[in-house]
């Protein structure tokens, strides 16, 4: 099977934006991009940059692009609407959360690799953390219907979830919305009632690592999109190594979405 | 078009060593990478007589105007370099300037002797200076050191040597000097200037190596003082690099003394900066004249 990889072209370019919508806590900033692939995977991510006053905040900061999971990939008129969640919560996110339309986003992208289809005989099963749910936005769109389990902090944060189709099941830290719980106890529940799945997860360290070990303890195929710290997005740094089976790899190539199997932890 | 110990180049911008990985940037670009490829010639990530995973994690740290890191020097070792690294490589449209790194002057001289061997291979840089790794000895810091270790070396290939020299150094220009007189070829600075941040929350170390490197536009100025106080000693050719980021940057360090210059942390923001920086040199040479410069303290 060709792994999911959309080829990025070899430069930084630019996208107006097109779009902003706050949904409570977060920032969905949409983009044209008018130069890029039309048809990236979902679980690849690009690297972002505001064009202007990118720098020069506390300190001196932000000087890095930052990586983003496209949440949404729309073929719009001669380009694609890459829509990107972000929350506002240092000297980058909280630039981009700003970003007004026309303004321009500099961006490289698609980068890594997304999300493989489901396991033979298997239905998909998505599980979000936060704005863990980014990935799964687009992914959801491309595989139709399927259950999608949801976790927040609180309110703000759970109206990100009206951004998926059907209705997601939804649960909070705070119980403001939904039960009062993690959102790992509704995918253990899940796997208890039908374990034909693959799991799809995006979200904290702590959250993708209990969803790897429930898979792991049932066998079940999943597929963790994860973070870390990146310089560059396309393996020249060598900063985003995660430990695993084989030893380091760098998310930016090897990821961002990796196999459960090739994880002794997610943590 | 560019010469450099000898070998012609298209122009004079290279990358820093460890700051592309030409092979993981053609998963990501594909062969348009090729087509457009940034820079004038190729300089390996440093690679070490056996394998190496490098440092734990974190191994980034944003700072002021640049950034820290704390790579560790991951690599396939020798034998993995030449048997998967170097085909990959030798079908770069550019020439292949291959950095190795010895943890004793014998082991150093051994992975000079086996990748000058190779065709593929126009030049090799020897990194003397990596601040990251715990040798307990950093041979680039001392001039004489330096010298001994460029000796052992020097007869085990007759390509261009470069030697990279570390800006951690008391007077990188008598480095220089005794590399010349060792028989280096060129030198090329500024490696890295030695780092370190905080966790914030707790007040150790960030980094998984607890020191790093620092990069970017933060160190340029102290890399243009050093680049200008060793061609004011050597006769050889002197490499520049430390945060250059633009063409009028790279004028700068030629107008210092370089011959070639280098783009290393730029890459990360644009995969592309090294063409960039490369079409804007050209275009101010072109200009003749030497304008304003970017920024003054008036």
């Amino acid at each position: 099977m060709t792994e999911p990889r959309t080829l990025a072209p070899p430069e930084r370019r630019v996208a107006r934006v097109s779009g902003v919508e706050r949904l409570g806590a977060y920032d969905l900033i949409t983009a044209l991009d008018r130069s890029g692939p039309r048809d990236p995977c979902p679980g690849q991510f690009y690297m972002l940059a505001a064009v202007d006053a990118w720098g020069g905040g506390v300190d001196e900061r932000p000087y890095l692009p930052r990586a983003f999971s496209f949440a949404r990939g729309r073929v719009e008129g001669d380009g694609v609407a890459l829509g990107f969640l972000l929350e506002a919560i240092g000297p980058g996110t909280e630039r981009l959360s700003v970003l007004a339309p026309d303004e321009s986003l500099a961006l490289v992208g698609p980068l890594g690799v997304g999300f493989r289809l489901p396991a033979r005989g298997t239905r998909p099963l998505l599980v979000g953390g936060g704005i863990g749910a980014a990935p799964l936005l687009c992914w959801q769109e491309e595989l139709g219907q399927c259950t999608v389990l949801l976790g927040f902090r609180s309110a703000a944060h759970a109206q990100a979830a009206a951004l998926f189709a059907g209705t997601p099941r939804v649960v909070t830290d705070d119980g403001s919305v939904g039960r009062q719980a993690l959102v790992t106890e509704l995918l253990a529940k899940e796997l208890d009632e039908d374990a034909h799945v693959t799991v799809y997860a995006c979200g904290p360290p702590a959250m993708l690592e209990a969803v790897r070990a429930l898979c792991a303890e049932r066998d079940v195929p999943a597929q963790l999109a994860m973070e870390s710290g990146m310089a560059c997005g396309f393996g020249a740094c060598f900063g985003c190594v995660v430990p695993t089976k084989d030893g380091y790899v760098r998310l930016c190539v090897d990821g961002p979405v990796l196999d459960c199997d090739l994880l002794e932890t997610a943590l | 078009m560019t010469e450099l110990c000898g070998v012609t180049l298209r122009g004079p911008v290279l990358n820093g060593s460890g700051t592309f990985d030409a092979i993981a940037a053609r998963r990501a670009f594909g062969d348009a990478l090729l087509d457009r490829f940034p820079f004038d010639a190729f300089v390996s990530k440093t690679i070490t007589l056996e394998p190496r995973q490098g440092n734990p994690p974190p191994r980034l740290w944003e700072a002021p105007g640049g950034l820290i890191n704390s790579i560790g020097l991951p690599n396939k070792g020798l034998d993995g370099f030449l048997a998967s690294d170097l085909p990959e490589l030798a079908a770069l449209p550019v020439p292949l300037i291959v950095s190795v790194m010895g943890f004793s002057r014998d082991e150093l001289a051994a992975l000079v002797a086996a990748v000058g061997a190779r065709d593929e291979v126009a030049m090799l840089e020897l990194n003397v200076s990596c601040p990251n790794v715990e040798t307990g000895l950093v041979m680039g810091a001392d001039p004489a050191e330096t010298a001994l270790a460029v000796e052992r070396v020097r007869p085990e290939t007759e390509k261009p040597l470069i030697v990279k020299l570390t800006p951690n150094a008391a007077d990188p220009a008598a480095v220089a000097v005794a590399a010349q007189e060792a028989g280096a070829d060129a030198v090329s600075l500024v490696n890295t200037l030695k780092g370190m941040a905080l966790d914030p929350k707790t007040g150790e170390p960030w980094l998984g190596g607890r020191t790093g490197g620092v990069s970017g536009p933060a160190i340029r100025a102290i890399a243009l003082e050093q680049v200008a106080a060793v061609a004011g000693r050597v006769e050889i050719p002197v490499i520049g690099m430390g945060g250059i980021a633009t063409g009028r940057h790279a004028a700068d360090f030629v107008a210092a003394g370089a011959s070639a210059v280098a783009v290393g942390t730029e890459s990360f923001r644009d995969p592309a900066a090294g063409r960039r920086v490369a079409a804007e040199l050209a275009q101010l040479s072109l200009g003749g004249a030497r304008r304003a410069p970017a920024s003054t303290t008036v």
